[in-house]
């Protein structure tokens, strides 16, 4: 579930729009060093602290968006690649210098230390949590993308830019605000990695392939598809790390390889 | 001394007798000390900390060298690969032209630098890297930091001769030194009687895991003892959190590890999630020995309370320390060979307890400590359980795999 948080942000920025966005982890990466501050240090009770991160990558990701990724929307792909790569090791740096180049931590409520009984079998409350947080944020995408006036703005802007912005779109602010919602949902899934994975500068770079396999094998630009991928490559992986310890590393990328194979564009991708 | 002063003694010179004038123009003699660590890299305060040990020893005990200068000249080895330490030691060698190197924090670099220390005939102290083998791949490498196989091979034994596992779980991250910790675990669990139920690895070394599903593994098995190694830090600190979640302590499984698994630095980020843990190590900060009390004092007196040493700061500690042996043995002149001749039977009395240079291995002989996490004092410390005395490396003394392959090598 925490896969499909970190990489729904993505699949949008670089399903919706167009760019191939390196820099997801360094805006995920921020989330998690924000949440960590406003909690240990301000004291922020843990929801809101999480609510005010999302918002306040969201809205620090606006000018990110107006001064540099405006520029590269048309370019190549290479472009896009270095520029994006350089922002994320950029943002390693200055996490290093910010916040140490050691771990940090997060101190959870107590109603998220416990465990809760499903199925049988007792789950950890904080993993209950992420999956909530999850299935939230999916039912909230899926409304907003296939209900609602400005998500057929965004789908028409992403389909025919030009035919969109005849039909009198402003699909420059239309892409800053899908920006601004990629990044927000980077960083919901960067705060609530803290407490599964841990969160050290190097976290901008360490999760970037498995969000891409995610993002590849859902197909661009589809929540649904996120969705799915992230449960298939999820539970693919914990699978074979609980089965096959030895061979984990590899087979994480069987799924990948699979459906890369026999559908290129993704499980429901039609870009 | 400004220019005129230093021309108007010149010209007195000249004209006075020449010895009386020669003590007036000598240059105070100069060891060049090269430091060549992953400051940047993965681990980073760490090794950070090392660097600091390193100081603080020369500022306590610069005074010992009568008046000969160290000149630490400092670079950073970024990444473990191994290859930028090599070009960086091979620059401060032909360069710099420093005296002596402490470097290798991670094996791949000091591996990296044997053959270039071998061939310049250069002393290389070892300020971390624990692959046993690598002091055989150079006789200018001595060893005071440790040996993989030191640390887990008496832990093996010690688990079925005191502890009294009857099945036990191994987990480590899947790399060379997690390879070499479970090996030596086995050696030393089998030489005692047993056979591992299960040894799962846990995932590389470039990326923390979710170690939801090697526990879980683990915990359906339900040993009672189970001995996990992965590296320090941010790997160790999701482990604890998930040891948590799923609630090992209560399946009354011992959970044993390295030292790594009871870093000091990083036992108050654990909190109560890691208490009653256990690990063999070779120092840790809580250790009730007047030699570390003292080593306590001065440390939080230079870098303040809140900095905690670890085991790693003592190796940077010892490293330096063996540097200034090195360097009053030979009064500041300094010819590899006859330092590594001085090195070689150095006892020392380490924060660490005592420790000592084989001579035939050139690697250090140390005591290892099994340790408990514990709450006292309000806060979270370490108990010393028990103590494995002057601990050798096994793997040397068994003449096991590589070891012996080496040692043959360059007889």
């Amino acid at each position: 579930m925490i896969l499909f948080v970190l990489a729904v942000g993505l699949s949008i920025t670089m399903g919706l729009m167009g760019v191939i966005n390196l820099a997801h982890g360094a805006f995920a990466m921020a989330g998690g060093y924000l949440a960590v501050v406003l909690i240990n240090r301000l004291a922020v009770p843990y929801v809101p602290a999480l609510l005010l991160a999302v918002a306040l990558v969201a809205v620090l990701s606006v000018p990110f968006e107006r001064i540099l990724y405006a520029r590269i929307y048309g370019r190549g792909e290479l472009d896009q690649v270095l520029m994006t790569i350089g922002l994320t090791l950029m943002s390693m740096a200055a996490a290093t210098y910010l916040f140490g180049p050691g771990p940090v931590t997060l101190k959870l409520p107590e109603a998220l230390d416990g465990t809760v009984p499903a199925l049988g079998r007792e789950f950890p409350s904080y993993r209950a949590f992420i999956v909530g947080v999850g299935a939230a944020v999916f039912a909230a995408l899926w409304f907003s993308f296939e209900r609602t006036v400005l998500g057929a703005k965004i789908r028409a802007a992403v389909d025919n830019r030009a035919m969109a912005e005849a039909a009198g779109i402003n699909t420059a602010r239309l892409f800053t605000l899908t920006f601004a919602l990629g990044c927000g949902l980077a960083a919901l899934g960067g705060a609530l990695a803290v407490n599964v994975v841990g969160l050290t500068p190097r976290f901008a770079i360490q999760y970037l392939v498995v969000v891409l396999a995610v993002v590849a094998v859902g197909g661009l630009g589809t929540i649904g598809g996120t969705m799915a991928a992230a449960l298939v490559i999820g539970v693919a992986d914990v699978a074979a790390r609980y089965f096959f310890p030895g061979a984990s590393a590899f087979l994480i990328y069987a799924p990948l390889l699979l459906v890369m194979l026999l559908r290129p564009r993704g499980l429901l991708g039609k870009l | 001394m400004n220019a005129n002063q230093t021309r108007s003694t010149n010209f007195l010179c000249g004209m006075a007798a020449f010895l009386l004038c020669a003590p007036l123009l000598a240059q105070p003699l100069t060891v060049k000390v090269g430091v060549v660590l992953p400051f940047s890299g993965p681990g980073g305060d760490t090794v950070e900390r090392e660097e600091q040990a390193m100081r603080l020893y020369m500022k306590l005990h610069g005074k010992e060298l009568g008046g000969i200068r160290i000149e630490l000249i400092k670079r950073d080895s970024k990444e473990p690969s191994g290859a930028t330490t090599r070009e960086l030691v091979r620059e401060l060698i032909f360069r710099d032209n420093v005296d002596i190197l402490l470097a290798g924090q991670f094996s791949p670099d000091a591996i990296a630098a044997a053959p270039v220390v071998t061939q310049a005939k250069k002393l290389l102290i070892l300020v971390n890297a624990q692959a046993s083998f690598i002091t055989h791949l150079s006789p200018y490498i001595v060893r005071v930091s440790a040996a993989s196989w030191q640390i887990a091979y008496p832990m093996g034994r010690y688990a079925i001769e005191k502890l009294g596992c009857k099945k036990t779980v191994v987990g480590f991250i899947d790399y060379a030194p997690g390879r070499d910790v479970l090996a030596a675990f086995k050696s030393g669990y089998e030489k005692a009687g047993g056979t591992l139920a299960d040894a799962i690895p846990m995932g590389g070394p470039t990326a923390v895991p979710d170690f939801t599903p090697y526990l879980r593994r683990i915990r359906d098995q339900s040993p009672d003892c189970m001995y996990v190694f992965t590296p320090g830090g941010p790997f160790t600190l999701a482990l604890a959190r998930t040891y948590h979640e799923l609630r090992m302590a209560e399946t009354g499984v011992k959970f044993l590890g390295t030292g790594d698994a009871t870093q000091d630095s990083i036992l108050a980020q654990y909190g109560a999630q890691a208490l009653g843990w256990m690990s063999g190590g070779q120092y840790t900060a809580d250790l009730d020995t007047p030699e570390n009390k003292k080593f306590l004092a001065a440390w939080q007196a230079e870098y303040g309370r809140d900095s905690i040493p670890d085991y790693f700061t003592v190796h940077g500690y010892d490293a330096m320390a063996a540097a200034f042996h090195v360097i009053k043995t030979l009064n500041g002149k300094i010819d590899a060979d006859k330092a590594v001749a001085a090195l070689k039977g150095w006892k020392h009395n380490s924060p660490r307890g005592p420790i000592w240079i084989d001579p035939a291995t050139r690697d250090v002989v140390q005591n290892i400590y099994v340790q408990k996490v514990v709450k006292k004092n309000g806060r979270y410390g370490i108990e010393v359980l028990d103590t494995i005395l002057a601990v050798k490396d096994p793997c040397k003394e068994l003449a096991i795999g590589q070891c012996a392959a080496a040692a043959g090598k360059t007889k």
